[in-house]
């Protein structure tokens, strides 16, 4: 079974959600991020997103925007941010590592070596901004190649057909997008979704996550309620990162607040 | 298949954006096939473009600025268009699509704001409301156009994230696209981006080429051995392009923005120096470093600093049909003041790449040619650019 796999089971015995924070690699230095991963981990989070910095993130509000700028000013390229991958998974080997990035850093490297290097440094998933469905075949191939699994985005403004095919062809999670827009923490997620999360659990599509205006535990619960496995937050750990970049004690405190807070609302 | 009509020319194009942005662009599609089925539609835009915008566009027989006896050179006159250049044609087309679908709001990109201004215009004429992006950068730089586009009502809105120019400005209005797309309709100013909006960009715009097909037949009796265009994102080039693609004879030269010399990273010439990748949607030429990341472009003329091309031209020149040349800032600075003294005609600076690779093609020629250059639009905003450039003692 895989780690998504292993991870959803425990946690519905346990009655509980998943918390997943998300993070860019490389923001805002290569060792920092290192560490940043590993006090979230031991704060609770049960799986990571961890982003690439791109120059062009069209899918991101200003929060994460700034953070792919704060990785780019030392140039962190794609070698060193699998290397903070491998990093984490010598020392942590079951959580689930996703990746959340924009098409082209894949294209450069080329998709069989990109989707190689993942999981050769021990990610479990991978997930493109800005490649929908329809453009996403040559990259679930090398995912699937690759043991690795490539994530759907399910947006509110889904018919009937997409969610068919997300339901028919999703692997490790579902990323369902709380409201329309880009990232970030300014709006809050505002759509019901449990029409969406009903007809998936019917459809006996993998597990849904809800992330995009996700940043506060009194969220959580609906969610939960409504049938989602857990939920990303990433603008709102950003904002703590950023906040904090200068005093890494009072960072690695507060962003433990956070991971703890959030794990806690996911306990039904 | 997910789209009715084709979302990739050869390997190019595609429809690389977020999924919340699929129906939309679904939505855009339908609408611009029943709208190109419905008399009504093509009777409107057929109006506004010859009673409001002023088209046919003349072509002109330049008289003293090519020295070669054995040349003749046109210039497509699309700087004669309302606004100053090509731009209004399919700025009228895309608002009157925004209508049909009940859209309240327009959102645009603009560099230089000659798209932006387009957009205000014929948003003022058609009741919508617009939101300009403009890279902070520009916003300082472009003045003069600012305030035009404020003038005809535009909210214009600095970008500041990246680099503060247009690439920015491209990546802020797909963010608000991705918020607003139930009221705003997206009006994307070149021939790139994601399907359909090249293949929308291109049907409004070739209208320049079927003209210019009837104008040299009647001057010349046959088709013209090369038409020369200025390609930033593509659009004027396509538009003009397109009514000869299937004519072998006659030869499609697109002239990108060499900069400070092409052998500079200071260029903009995504095809000629870039490689493959994907930017703002669509698989392309793009101007990136060895990891991926997007580069800057630059040229003087600020509607050809784009990293990236339209998908048709990078697969235009993949099979060979059109070539891609450049042209540096020094040269087209050179070709705007030739064309001002000796023809009494002030271009673009964008305009001034192409004739500027023509002026170099009428000197090589050995046998009789004919040239056309898609002179798409006019020079009064570059003025004080140019003036500056003069006044640093830098005019060729």
């Amino acid at each position: 079974m895989t780690r998504y796999g292993l991870l959803f089971e425990n946690l519905k015995r346990k009655q509980e959600g998943a918390f997943v924070p998300f993070v860019m690699l490389g923001d805002p230095g290569i060792e920092q991020s290192f560490e940043i991963i590993c006090t979230l981990i031991d704060a609770g989070a049960d799986a990571l997103e961890l982003g690439f910095p791109f120059s062009d993130p069209i899918a991101d509000g200003p929060t994460i925007q700034k953070s792919a700028l704060r990785a780019l000013k030392h140039n962190t390229t794609p070698d060193q941010c699998f290397e903070i991958i491998a990093k984490v998974r010598a020392r942590y080997s079951e959580i689930p590592i996703g990746l959340l990035l924009y098409s082209n850093l894949v294209m450069k490297r080329g998709l069989a070596e990109f989707y190689q290097a993942a999981h050769m440094s021990g990610v479990d998933s991978v997930l493109l901004a800005d490649v929908p469905f329809r453009e996403s075949e040559p990259f679930r191939e090398q995912a699937k190649k690759n043991k690795i699994d490539h994530i759907l985005i399910a947006a509110p403004n889904a018919d009937e057909k997409a969610l068919a095919n997300i339901a028919s062809s999703a692997t490790g999670y579902i990323y369902m997008l709380g409201r329309a827009g880009v990232t970030g923490a300014e709006n809050q997620a505002d759509c019901d979704l449990s029409n969406t999360l009903g007809e998936l659990l019917q459809k006996k599509a993998t597990p849904s996550l809800i992330g995009f205006g996700i940043s506060r535990p009194e969220q959580i619960k609906n969610y939960l309620l409504a049938g989602a496995a857990g939920v990303i937050a990433g603008s709102a750990t950003v904002n703590i990162i950023e906040k904090h970049e200068t005093n890494a004690e009072v960072m690695h405190r507060e962003l433990a607040l956070f991971c703890q807070a959030m794990k806690a609302a996911t306990k039904l | 298949m997910d789209t009715s009509l084709p979302p990739k020319f050869g390997q190019f194009g595609g429809m690389f954006v977020p999924e919340l942005l699929i129906p939309a662009l679904d939505q855009l599609e339908q609408a611009f096939i029943e709208a190109q089925q419905d008399p009504a539609f093509i009777k409107e835009f057929n109006e506004l473009l010859t009673e409001y915008a002023g088209r046919p566009t003349p072509l002109t027989k330049t008289r003293n600025i090519v020295s070669n006896p054995l040349v003749t050179l046109y210039l497509k006159r699309e700087d004669l268009l309302h606004g100053g250049a090509h731009k209004t044609n399919q700025v009228l087309g895309q608002v009157l699509l925004a209508k049909r679908m009940n859209k309240t709001e327009i959102i645009a990109e603009t560099g230089a704001g000659q798209h932006g201004t387009a957009t205000a215009l014929a948003c003022a004429l058609l009741g919508l409301k617009a939101r300009i992006y403009m890279g902070a950068e520009d916003v300082k730089r472009q003045e003069p156009n600012v305030f035009r586009m404020r003038l005809m009502g535009a909210e214009v809105i600095p970008v500041n994230a990246g680099s503060g120019t247009l690439k920015d400005a491209v990546n802020e209005a797909l963010r608000d696209w991705s918020a607003t797309y139930e009221t705003t309709h997206y009006l994307l100013g070149t021939a790139a981006g994601p399907h359909p909006f090249p293949t929308i960009v291109r049907e409004f715009h070739r209208m320049i080429g079927e003209e210019t097909r009837v104008q040299i037949m009647k001057k010349e009796q046959r088709l013209p051995d090369a038409i020369i265009a200025c390609v930033g994102g593509g659009s004027n080039a396509i538009g003009m392009f397109a009514d000869f693609i299937d004519e072998p004879s006659v030869a499609l030269i697109g002239v990108e923005p060499a900069g400070k010399g092409i052998e500079t990273n200071q260029h903009g010439a995504a095809i000629g120096k870039g490689s493959k990748g994907i930017l703002h949607g669509a698989y392309s030429y793009i101007m990136q470093d060895r990891n991926g990341q997007i580069e800057e472009s630059y040229s003087i003329s600020a509607g050809l600093d784009y990293p990236a091309v339209g998908p048709q031209h990078a697969h235009l020149h993949d099979i060979g049909r059109a070539s891609y040349v450049s042209i540096t800032d020094a040269e087209a600075l050179d070709a705007f003041q030739k064309l001002a003294r000796l023809e009494g005609i002030i271009p673009a600076l964008e305009s001034s790449h192409a004739l500027a690779h023509a002026l170099k093609m009428a000197e090589a020629a050995t046998k009789e040619t004919v040239l056309v250059v898609n002179l798409s639009g006019r020079g009064d905003k570059d003025i004080q650019h140019v003036q500056q450039f003069i006044g640093k003692g830098l005019m060729p």
